[in-house]
Order: C-alpha cells, then sequence, then structure tokens
C-alpha cells in the first residue's frame, strides 16, 4: 500500500496547530483550532480509504479492484456538513459574548472564580487561631460571615450575575435581587444587564 | 402473526424530524406549536413500546435501510437494550415537554417573539433515538452530533451572559470529544475495512493487541467525555445549571446516558473481554468520590444535582467494568431508573425556584409549609437517588454490589464498599438540602428570598404573586402577576415522580427484561446474527428457525 506523504505531513501539521490554538484564550482562535481539527480528521479518513489515484466512477472496463473506496468519501461529506453547523453555531456565539460583554475571551467557570474569591483564611478550618478581628473590622459596620456570603449567594446558575466582580458588593440585598428577571426558555431574555 | 413492530424501528427517528419540520412551518403559532409537539412524542413513545414488546418477545431484529445487505448498507438494530432505552427516554422527554409547555403557557409564551424551542426538543429526541438504533460507528457519530448540536441551541437558549458563557466551554468540549470520536472511526475504517459494529465485532479481534487496544482506548476517551466520567466530566457542572430547568432536566436524565450506552457497546460487542476492565474500576471509583464530594461542597441545588449525576455514573461504570451477566443486568436497569430519577430532581429543583425564587439553599427556607406537595415531590426522588430500601435506586445497587461479590477480587470488594459509602454520601448532601430549604424556619435562612415572606402558609397561599412580592422576588422581578405552581408543571413532575416509583413496582419484569438484554450483550450472536440475516426477512424471527 503506497501512502501520500505530502497529505500526511499537511495533516499532521493541521494536527499540530490545531491542538496549539485551541489551548488559546480567545474564542477566535479556539475556533480556528476546532476548524482545523475537524479538517486534519477528514484528510484521516481520506487516508483510510487507501492510496489515491484509482477511478472514482463507473467505468465498465476496469475491474473492481480498481477503484477508489467511496465510503470514506460519503463520511467526509457528512463529516464536513456537521462541521460546518457546529463552526457556524460557534461564530455566532463568539458574536452574542462580543456583543454582550465586549469580550473575545473564554471567561473563568463558577468554581473558578468562587475559589478565587475565598481568602487565605477561613473561619472553619482555622478557627482554633485566635482570632483578632480588629484589624478588619469597623466598629459600626456588622461582621463580614465568613463562607456562604451575600456574592455568592447572589451568584447562582440560573441568575445572570456574571459580571458581578466588577460590580461594588452592597450590602443592600433588594437592589441585588432587583438585577435578577426571570429566565424562560424563550429568546426573549436578552440579557441587558451584561452590556455594561 | 402480529405484525412486526421492530422494523418500524427507523419512525423512532423520523416521527421527531417531521415534526420539527411541521414547527419550522407554524413557527409564529405557539398553541399549535405545542400540540404538534407533543402529538409526535406520544406517536413517538406509542410506537417505541410496541417495538419493546416485539424485541421482548423475539430478540434482536435489525432493520437494512434500503435493503442493502449488512456490512454494506445502513442497519438499524433493535435489543432489548436500545428498545428500554427508547421507551425510557421519549417517556422523560414528553414529561419534560408537558413542563416545559406548562411553563410557557403560565409565562405567557404565547405572546413572545418566534419560539425555537420545541423543533430543537424534538431534534434532540431524533438524534437521541438515533444513537440508540445506530447498527454501525459512524451512525452513532452522526445520532451524537445531532443530539448534541441540538443541545447547543437548548444550553444557549436566550443568549444571556451566564448560558453563553457555559455554552462556550460546553461547545469546545463536546466538538473535541466529537473529533475524537471521528478519529477513532476513521483509524477503525482503515484497520478493518468496515464501521458495522457487527461486522467490526467479528473483525477487530484479529488485529495485533497493540491497535485494538488504541482503538478502545480512543474510543473511551470520546464516549467519556459525553458520558462525564471523572477525568473527564468537570464541564458537566458548570454547563448543565445554567440552563433553564426541562433543558437541564433532560439533558442530565438523558445526555450523558447517551454516552455510558456507547461504552456498553463498546466493551460489550466491539472489544469483550479485554484487560482494560481494572483501569475502568479505578475510574469507577474516582468518578463515584470526586462527584459525590463536589455534591457536597455545592450550596445552589441545581449544581448539587450535577455533581451527583457524574457520582452515579460511576455506579454504571462499576457494573460495565464487572462485565458478568448479573452485572450488565443492573447497570440496564440502573441507568432505566437513573434517568427517570435524576430528571424528576431537576424538575423539582425547576418548580422550588418557582415557588421558592431562587435554587440557592442559602435563600430557601420553610418550603414545606408553603407547599408541602412539593416537599413529596423532592422527598420521593431524594430518598430513591440515595439508595434508601425499597425504592429502586435500592434495587439496582443491591444488583451491581451482589454483582461485584460475586466476581470477588479485591477490586471488586474495595468498589462495593465505596459505593456504599458514596450511597451514604448521596443520601447526606441530598437530605442536608431536605433540611435547609423545607424544614427550617424562613428566619434561620442566611438570606431568605423575599417571595418566601410575601406567601402565607398552606391553605391560604395565592395562586399567583400578588403585588408585594412581585416587587421583590428575584425570580420574577419585572413581570406581572405569575402562577407560582402551574398545574402542568406540577403535573408533569408528578407524573415521572410516579414512573419512578413504578420501576420500584415493576422491578420484577423490569430486571427479567434486564436480565434478558445483558444475556445479548454478553453473548452478542443473536445480534449479529440479526445484522447479516437475508435482507428482505429482516431479523431472526423464532418462528423462522
Amino acid at each position: 500500500m503506497t501512502v501520500n506523504l505530502t497529505l500526511l505531513v499537511v495533516m499532521g501539521v493541521m494536527y499540530s496547530v490545531g491542538v496549539y490554538l485551541l489551548l488559546e484564550r480567545s474564542m477566535t482562535r479556539v475556533l480556528l483550532g476546532i476548524m482545523l481539527l475537524t479538517n486534519a480528521t477528514n484528510l484521516l479518513i481520506l487516508h483510510a480509504g487507501g492510496a489515491p489515484g484509482f477511478a472514482p466512477l463507473y467505468n465498465k472496463d476496469l475491474d473492481g479492484s480498481e477503484y477508489s473506496d467511496p465510503l470514506p468519501q460519503a463520511l467526509i461529506l457528512t463529516a464536513i456538513v456537521i462541521s460546518l453547523a457546529t463552526t457556524a453555531f460557534i461564530l455566532s456565539m463568539i458574536y452574542r459574548s462580543w456583543t454582550l460583554a465586549r469580550r473575545d475571551e473564554i471567561q473563568d467557570d463558577l468554581e473558578d472564580r468562587r475559589v478565587a474569591q475565598q481568602s487565605a483564611y477561613d473561619a472553619e478550618d482555622d478557627d482554633a487561631m485566635p482570632q483578632d478581628s480588629s484589624e478588619f473590622t469597623d466598629s459600626d459596620t456588622p461582621p463580614v460571615r465568613p463562607r456562604h456570603n451575600e456574592e455568592e449567594a447572589t451568584e447562582s446558575p440560573g441568575h445572570h450575575r456574571a459580571q458581578h466582580l466588577a460590580a461594588p458588593s452592597s450590602p443592600d440585598y433588594v437592589e441585588h435581587a432587583e438585577g435578577h428577571r426571570h429566565e424562560g426558555h424563550g429568546p426573549e431574555d436578552t440579557g441587558e444587564e451584561g452590556r455594561s | 402473526m402480529n405484525y412486526d413492530f421492530a422494523q418500524l424501528a427507523p419512525l423512532a427517528v423520523v416521527i421527531p424530524f417531521l415534526g420539527a419540520a411541521m414547527n419550522m412551518l407554524i413557527v409564529h403559532r405557539n398553541r399549535l406549536q405545542r400540540f404538534v409537539t407533543i402529538g409526535a412524542m406520544s406517536v413517538t413513545l406509542a410506537l417505541n413500546v410496541m417495538i419493546m414488546i416485539t424485541v421482548w418477545n423475539q430478540g434482536p431484529q435489525a432493520i437494512h435501510l434500503g435493503d442493502w445487505a449488512a456490512p454494506f448498507g445502513i442497519v438499524m438494530v433493535v435489543d432489548q437494550l436500545s428498545a428500554l432505552m427508547l421507551v425510557v427516554s421519549v417517556v422523560v422527554s414528553l414529561a419534560v415537554l408537558i413542563y416545559a409547555a406548562g411553563e410557557g403557557v403560565a409565562d405567557g409564551d404565547d405572546e413572545g417573539p418566534i419560539s425555537i424551542f420545541y423543533p430543537t426538543f424534538l431534534i434532540l429526541v431524533a438524534g437521541v433515538s438515533n444513537a440508540f438504533l445506530a447498527g454501525d460507528l459512524f451512525n452513532l457519530y452522526v445520532g451524537f452530533e445531532i443530539l448534541l448540536t441540538a443541545s447547543y441551541v437548548l444550553l444557549t437558549m436566550g443568549g444571556t451572559v451566564q448560558r453563553i458563557r457555559a455554552g462556550v466551554t460546553y461547545v469546545v468540549v463536546s466538538v473535541i470529544s466529537s473529533v475524537l470520536f471521528l478519529i477513532s472511526i476513521g483509524m477503525i475504517y482503515g484497520a478493518t475495512g468496515t464501521v458495522n459494529m457487527a461486522d467490526l465485532s467479528m473483525k477487530l479481534a484479529d488485529l495485533p493487541q497493540g491497535t485494538q487496544m488504541q482503538l478502545h482506548l480512543m474510543l473511551l476517551i470520546a464516549f467519556g467525555v459525553k458520558a462525564a466520567i471523572f477525568p473527564l466530566s468537570f464541564w458537566l457542572p458548570d454547563s448543565y445549571p445554567t440552563a433553564s430547568a426541562p433543558v437541564t432536566a433532560v439533558f442530565a436524565g438523558l445526555l450523558t446516558k447517551v454516552g455510558v450506552y456507547s461504552i456498553i457497546r463498546t466493551e460489550t460487542l466491539l472489544f469483550p473481554g479485554t484487560q482494560i476492565n481494572d483501569l475502568l474500576m479505578w475510574v469507577a471509583l474516582l468518578t463515584m468520590l470526586v462527584g459525590i464530594l463536589g455534591a457536597l461542597a455545592q450550596i445552589d441545588i441545581k449544581r448539587m444535582l450535577s455533581f451527583t449525576l457524574i457520582s452515579h455514573i460511576g455506579y454504571m461504570i462499576f457494573g460495565i467494568a464487572v462485565g458478568t451477566e448479573a452485572a450488565l443486568a443492573a447497570v440496564v436497569y440502573y441507568i432505566a431508573h437513573h434517568i427517570v430519577i435524576q430528571t424528576s430532581l431537576f424538575l423539582v429543583a425547576g418548580l422550588i425556584e418557582r415557588r421558592g425564587g431562587s435554587t440557592n439553599v442559602d435563600r430557601l427556607a420553610g418550603m414545606l409549609k408553603i407547599s408541602p406537595l412539593l416537599g413529596i415531590l423532592y422527598m420521593i426522588p431524594a430518598l430513591n437517588l440515595g439508595g434508601i430500601p425499597p425504592f429502586s435506586g435500592f434495587l439496582g445497587k443491591v444488583g451491581l454490589l451482589e454483582a461485584g461479590v460475586a466476581r470477588g477480587t479485591g477490586l471488586d470488594y474495595l468498589l462495593v464498599g465505596v459505593s456504599v459509602f458514596v450511597s451514604l454520601l448521596t443520601l447526606l448532601a441530598l437530605i442536608r438540602v431536605w433540611i435547609r430549604v423545607f424544614l427550617r424556619s424562613v428566619d434561620d435562612a442566611e438570606y431568605p428570598d423575599p417571595v418566601l415572606r410575601s406567601t402565607t402558609v398552606d391553605g391560604k397561599r395565592p395562586r399567583t404573586s400578588g403585588p408585594a412580592s412581585r416587587d421583590q422576588s428575584s425570580t420574577f422581578a419585572g413581570r406581572g402577576a405569575v402562577v407560582l405552581m402551574p398545574s402542568f408543571m406540577v403535573g408533569a413532575t408528578t407524573a415521572l415522580v410516579i414512573v419512578g416509583v413504578a420501576l420500584t413496582v415493576f422491578a420484577g419484569p423490569l430486571f427479567d427484561l434486564a436480565d434478558n438484554a445483558s444475556q445479548n450483550l454478553i453473548n452478542p450472536d443473536r445480534y449479529i446474527d440479526a445484522v447479516f440475516a437475508p435482507v428482505g426477512q429482516g431479523g431472526v424471527s423464532e418462528e423462522a428457525q
């Protein structure tokens, strides 16, 4: 069995560049990475069909072994259609993200942000230490609850407060609550909140 | 001689697609859309039940599309496992659909802009059915892509900041797992020259050990991402809870189970009896432990449920790794149980959010007084998931543990111990939510939602939220008076909880079916015979032999 070296090298380069782009933070680059990966995979399937150069169409003079395998080409066609749809969808998400937040970056997930917000001091774990809170609390402000703080309680999935890190923490509870809107499954939500 | 309903199995994919197409034509008429969608799903359900009865009586059946003989044409195969999965998935989707329709009616979506929820939902169901019916790897891939593309749309529906953020992660992870799957298909085709699973089951064994191992691992990684097995599961708890309640419910119930279903096929049909089972055991152990520890750390009900979902995937992987007939029967039963229970819990979480204004346990309290019905609806599936006798969760787990002990290696005993421990932790996580959300008084809550105070106790509670609560309630701020507990939403949830109880009541026949399914999984000869039966005759029926 002969192998088309050029195509193999092209495939390898596409895979490596695709993986590299996938590890970037910018969504557009991730999209480009995904496009390269899917197309490299299409090349791989083409290779699976055997060596190139055989007859693609029916010819009554040819022996059965001299046709190229049509199945991988059919598989590739399907895969191309699917990757086209996915690419279009990701593009629309990038555009949406841009209109909402003016950013083309993959953002930290909820758990990451929660961990990042926690101070190194944990009231439950480190309570045995004598605690001197006078440095941190004024006499007229109430002590802050250690774990289940207001910010955390407001940021719950299903409520879009993704931008809350930027917002100053407000002790007024109702003000927070009023920022929420019901999220139905209809497309009526525009999430204007994030446009700040 | 009754009619051979199994030959109609492709309709389980075609009917939802037709329904979706009709929905697109009447895109501006929401009420009509609702009827069409629920009608299409009901017809599919009836058809699937008939298919299951046929397959139960006659064994695995293959449908040769376009009468092309087996390794060349596209084959759809229904055996007991796929038939059971088809029925359970459509039952659950129908309940979720009625729930979503009830929510839409209650929130006045009829006046809203064009709705793409119903057609997308139908396409999701078609994709799931296609994956369960697929007789070749590439058709399985297409089924996955159909359901994934529909799930992208459903997850990001509304396009809020939260959902777009979660959607990007979800889409990228899903696409990468699909690319891995496609690469494995390409390599398998290169190595064997076929993608038909029955054909592969005979040809893969002839490959060199190393090649087999590589193809096997690649398939497992691709399916592992979709099934949310431990090192590949981090996308799930971040993306699922951000979607709306019915969407999360159907995702949690169905999508991961399609991954588990594919793993079962890989392990039993494609690569039976390979040495990879010890690895699967360890992965199952870690999935259980890491999932449930994550669940314990959550203060949001939906996120907590997402983590328990991951944890319980571990049980299924445990059963698959044990791989005996008893273990696979328990896995089949456990999957059916888990689809129903997990979905009903997410639906209840949606109702709690609606009634109490939040799913955050710091904001909720005293729900038992406000709505005792909701308490019952939460408690039954919660006990069920935690594995309290006599519920189906207990039966499924006992089946798994018995199978583990019966094989009896040291690793098996370790897994048995860990599953009991994880089961207790599941109960702890669920009961903690129960105590904080339902039992404690509103005054004990850290940040009680205003809607909890503004409604009077049971018996006098208003059916709709009054002006006072409307102004302050976090979920419904800025909207008109809303029905807090629409009867269709409660009805659909109740129906699904009852189905969950029915899994316990009818455990006997169901376990028979599961046993039957697992015999065919362990010994795939009948599956292969059905696929290679002479075209035009369909499967190898009992009468023919």
